[in-house]
């Protein structure tokens, strides 16, 4: 079973087995339908109709399974493969090692935003962005320009605090550690990560950026933090509830797995450590 | 520019989104956002007057106009309230409107904007240039 680590404390041989995987992927053409889907999700989530991937209690389990198919697609790729996760509490200036040429590459440039350097830059030839909302096929970053500061501990602590999974209206304007997690209300954890990297990461289509998969780890571990913190509380609305995932509901588009499997990461997967 | 003809300049462009609208809609992707928990007197509150513009913004030109009430969603989820369309050089940026009031789009899809005129802007500063493309889902 994979044991996900610290983008931190990864190897360089295990850095080299990621980016290879994920740049493997992406010229098979597996790594683009990743992005269309989560676009298309993103853009049909609203706040009075049906709500999956965003902004309603499916966020979490959701983006789970995702990026268990994600794992599950690199992993036919180099079987040694696990996700790692980026601790943005921790590892939080632009020139921290995850942004090094040896992994993910670093900021865009201030004339258009076009990452440069790693092994996801155009200039390389192995990363071309193919779907987009504009006429830009390179990847983009701007680090620090949308948002100046990352979350902090503190912020994630007081989170990880907040009792009830979910409130109605179950959307983008509840309660909750779902919605201040996904960061609608409160101050704001996983969209203002996306906004600090900027790019294709504030777009739809944010899966053209490869730390997304880092960021969705981290987060997917925080929500199994909140459960060790919270062992007399679940995934809310139990009961059937209009426009949005319940627990045993199954989710678009696999229309086979309810949140109520995915609650228990350890059946698929482990951290190096908890939250 | 004459108020007027901005004035005939947005009905004709509306007329054409009209089309834009249709298209978009029969590929599957889906188009505005509004209504719904909480969307009431804040919604309103969040055009703050601001319920058409045309301008140039960092040499783009950027509109943004109401859209008719029923407009048909791929999912058959109909709009029973206003709806609002932002352009830049007359291309569509898709746009979403929060229960809160505050509005998105796909090129700030994380962050919030108290008005469409706000969204366009930061839209037209991540574009550096670039021109928008039709979103196939």
């Amino acid at each position: 079973m994979a044991v996900r680590k610290n983008q931190a404390t990864l190897t360089a041989q295990e850095k080299r087995g990621f980016v290879n995987a994920v740049l493997e992927l992406k010229r098979q053409g597996g790594y683009d339908t990743f992005v269309s889907t989560h676009n298309s999700f993103i853009m049909s989530d609203t706040d009075d109709g049906e709500r999956t991937g965003h902004r309603s209690p499916s966020f979490l389990p959701w983006h789970r399974k995702f990026l268990l198919q994600f794992e599950q697609a690199l992993q036919a790729i180099d079987a040694t493969v696990a996700l790692p996760y980026w601790d943005w509490t921790a590892d939080r200036t632009t020139d921290a090692s995850i942004w090094g040429a040896d992994f993910l590459g670093g900021d865009g440039r201030s004339s258009d935003g076009q990452v440069t350097t790693g092994p996801f830059a155009f200039s390389g030839g192995k990363w071309p962005v193919t779907v987009s909302p504009d006429s830009r096929n390179y990847l983009l970053r701007s680090l620090g320009a949308g948002t100046a500061d990352l979350p902090t501990k503190a912020d994630v602590d007081g989170v990880l605090a907040l009792s009830d999974y979910d409130t109605p209206p179950w959307n983008s304007s509840s309660d909750g550690f779902r919605n201040n997690l996904e960061g609608w209300r409160g101050v704001n954890l996983h969209n203002r990560v996306h906004v600090w990297i900027g790019g294709n990461m504030s777009t739809g289509m944010s899966p053209n950026d490869p730390v997304f998969w880092l960021h969705h780890c981290f987060i997917d571990r925080l929500w199994a933090g909140w459960q060790a913190r919270h062992p007399d509380q679940g995934y809310l609305p139990a009961d059937r509830t209009q426009d949005v995932v319940s627990l045993n509901d199954t989710m678009k588009p696999w229309n086979d797995t309810a949140p109520a499997a995915l609650l228990d990461h350890t059946r698929f997967y482990t951290y190096d450590s908890a939250y | 520019m004459s108020e007027q003809s901005t004035s005939t300049d947005l009905t004709r462009r509306r007329m054409l989104q009209g089309a834009v609208v249709a298209l978009t809609a029969a590929t599957g992707t889906v188009v505005l956002g509004l209504t719904g928990p909480g969307a009431g007197s804040t919604a309103a509150a969040g055009l703050e007057g601001d319920d058409s513009f045309d301008e140039v913004f960092q040499q783009r030109r950027i509109q943004g106009m109401p859209m008719a009430a029923g407009t048909a969603m791929p999912s058959g989820h109909q709009h029973g309230a206003m709806g609002y369309q932002v352009l830049i050089d007359g291309r569509e940026l898709h746009m979403m409107r929060n229960a809160d009031g505050t509005w998105i789009s796909v090129l700030d899809h994380y962050r919030t904007f108290s008005t469409p005129r706000a969204l366009a802007r930061s839209a037209v500063i991540a574009l550096h240039g670039a021109q928008l493309v039709p979103i196939s889902v």
